[in-house]
């Protein structure tokens, strides 16, 4: 029988295909969404920029044919504020996960938010360190059972459409795995616009938090899914909540702000136009 | 005037040439602009602060880019994806930055990302004295990420090698793809002195190889040529490569498993530095050829010895000065050879004992006196020549 080519085989490197993530893991939707919208777009993948940090879904990198980057743990948006400056034609994307973009990286977070550096973030949130093995981390929800909350966890969790929105984003949306249109539109949307959005996709991982919680399998948590979201377009972030029986999604923030590079361009010839 | 102004032509990469009156912060900025460093990020920090305040001004002139970070940590990951994307990048810290520095450096030794990190070293452990000067993080520099790696560290020792060693340190870090440090002190960098700016086209500059094959998927971003030093393309070519700090193949794609992997990388990330040594490893010397006594020493500590060194000639005691312009690669083979002619070795050093273990090693048989110096002030000539004195007795 003759094999047929997957249509979003060019935005993969096949020759790092199978990937390394666990049956019903959600980052293949979410690298499927992202290669979807790379595609309606009919963006140039040799000025696309791929980065990634440490994790599971740190690994994406890895398997999207662009020039990509794997960085240290945390360091993926300091990383791409470095590429992002030097070649401004480069369309800089960090995909990477909650521990990574928002315990050890949060500070370069909040500071590129700050900023309006141009880049586009989206962060898999799946609750949990999943490649270390399932401990808690900034958006485990309270009372959950992980490795290291072994009598339920007593740390609250980040809101991330908040924390995004209150650090200056200028683009910010949130969707489930199971939203894949929406997902890949906002994707669209944060690529096209100019200065520092970013995504939050509640993504499942069963073999780790899904087991430890009464959602073992990925229907089970896509269920989860399915029930409990509700779409609230440009809602108050403040009040989107990630609970057992709801989930906020929806677009939250969509606004005009001069980015860094803008900004930083103009200085540039204010200053050739002074000497 | 400010403290960190200095006149320079505006608009133009590289300072006009001929006598000029700096501070060896200023000189460094000037050296990694003249070098064709187009991109600086940084944190603020005693005594490197003015490093940053002088790139700060000069780099929207002339097209580049001066980004504060957020941390140093920040930095040197944005320093990295600059150097991707093909422009050539520094920072400068001192020692509480060069801590935090140090995860990144290590991404920037397996990743081989040409760069300049420059270290203004003042007293130390922690927040220490930030305004005094200090030899504490030499052996960090060598060692201070977790892993194998050889690195490459220059020490200049007057205002005018803050700008060439500079110079030299992007040309170095852009031939073995590697980081190179500038390993500096808060004398050297704080004090103002003579320096002369050679003419632009006198100034050696080194850009880093790039693969002669058109962009394919094939593009292998680790393959090494002869010299252990693979091509480098950059980001937006065309050629889609991978890079990762884990252990990776040719390819730059994760071998996390494979003892072959990790030996062939780690080992070829060590020699070609440690094969490259003879190109790399320099040292100066003075009045060694008939010595009796050296002194080995470096940085601002050089030029106190180079003082003891003076007057105990004009007492008839045969003395010499060996300063290693590199300490990594250590010029151990100088070393060796300058301990074979002498009855002893002193090192001074701002430290409680680093650089010493190395000579020693190199020395073997001959004896080597160590003087320590901590806090405010650099050791004194006489100092050493007490210990020079000391020899002959």
């Amino acid at each position: 029988m003759e094999e047929l080519p997957h249509p979003y085989e060019k935005f993969l490197r096949k020759d790092r295909i199978p990937h390394i993530w666990c049956e019903g893991c959600g980052n293949g939707i979410i690298l499927n969404c992202f290669a979807m919208a790379l595609d309606e777009l009919n963006i140039d993948l040799n000025k696309v920029v791929v980065v990634s940090g440490i994790g599971c879904i740190g690994r994406v990198s890895g398997y999207t044919n662009t020039d990509s980057f794997h960085t240290t743990h945390g360091r993926p948006i300091a990383f791409a504020t470095g590429v992002k400056l030097a070649n401004p034609e480069l369309k800089v994307v960090v995909i990477s996960g909650d521990g990574d973009l928002f315990a050890i990286g949060g500070n370069h977070f909040i500071h590129a938010a700050r900023r309006n550096l141009d880049i586009q973030v989206i962060c898999a949130n799946n609750f949990i360190y999943g490649m270390t093995g399932g401990q808690s981390g900034p958006t485990t929800p309270l009372d959950t059972w992980t490795t290291t909350t072994p009598y339920g966890n007593i740390e609250q969790a980040f809101n991330l459409v908040h924390l995004a929105a209150a650090c200056g984003a200028i683009y910010v949306a949130r969707w489930t795995t199971l939203h894949t249109r929406w997902l890949t539109e906002s994707i669209k949307k944060a690529l096209q616009k100019e200065g520092f959005s970013f995504i939050e996709v509640v993504s499942q991982c069963p073999e780790i938090f899904g087991r430890y919680n009464k959602m073992e399998t990925a229907i089970k948590m896509m269920h989860w899914f399915k029930e409990a979201s509700e779409v609230q377009h440009f809602s108050d972030p403040a009040k989107a909540e990630i609970t057992p029986h709801r989930i906020t999604v929806g677009e939250f923030i969509d606004i005009e702000k001069p980015s860094y590079g803008r900004l930083l361009r103009e200085m540039k010839e204010r200053v050739a136009e002074k000497k | 005037m400010t403290a960190t102004s200095v006149s320079v032509e505006k608009n133009k990469p590289i300072v006009r040439s001929g006598r000029r009156f700096m501070s060896g912060d200023i000189a460094c900025a000037e050296g990694a602009l003249a070098a064709g460093c187009r991109f600086f990020a940084g944190y603020p920090i005693t005594p490197a602060t003015e490093i940053a305040e002088h790139m700060a001004r000069r780099l929207p002139e002339i097209d580049g880019v001066y980004i504060q970070m957020e941390d140093e940590i920040g930095s040197m990951a944005a320093v990295i994806g600059a150097s991707y994307a093909g422009v050539k990048a520094m920072t400068a810290t001192s020692g509480p930055g060069f801590s935090l520095m140090m995860e990144n450096i290590g991404l920037a030794l397996m990743t081989e990302t040409p760069c300049v990190i420059v270290n203004v070293m003042r007293g130390g452990p922690s927040t220490g004295q930030p305004t005094m000067p200090g030899q504490q993080d030499v052996m960090q520099a060598r060692w201070g990420s977790h892993g194998d790696y050889e690195i490459i560290a220059l020490a200049p020792s007057s205002v005018q090698e803050m700008f060439d060693l500079t110079v030299e340190a992007f040309n170095m870090a852009e031939t073995y793809r590697v980081p190179v440090f500038v390993l500096a002190d808060e004398i050297v960098g704080h004090m103002w002195e003579r320096v002369n700016i050679p003419e632009a086209k006198s100034i050696k500059i080194v850009n880093r190889k790039k693969p002669t094959d058109q962009p394919t998927n094939k593009y292998a971003p680790f393959k090494p040529d002869v010299d252990l030093v693979p091509p480098m393309a950059v980001f937006g070519e065309g050629y889609h490569f991978h890079a990762t700090g884990l252990t990776h193949d040719e390819r730059g794609y994760p071998r996390t498993e494979s003892a072959e992997a990790q030996t062939q990388l780690v080992q070829r990330l060590c020699n070609k530095i440690r094969k490259n040594k003879d190109r790399i490893a320099r040292v100066e010397q003075d009045m060694l050829e008939d010595a009796d006594v050296a002194v080995v020493g470096y940085g601002i500590a050089a030029r106190a010895a180079l003082s003891a060194v003076r007057k105990a000639r004009a007492v008839g005691i045969k003395a010499g000065l060996l300063r290693p312009v590199t300490l990594w690669p250590f010029p151990e083979e100088q070393v060796a050879q300058v301990a074979r002619r002498v009855k002893a070795i002193v090192v001074p050093e701002m430290n409680c004992g680093q650089i010493v273990r190395e000579v020693e090693r190199a020395a073997k048989e001959t004896p080597v006196i160590f003087l320590p110096k901590l806090g405010e002030e650099p050791h004194k000539p006489d100092e050493i020549l007490d210990a020079i004195e000391g020899v002959k007795k």
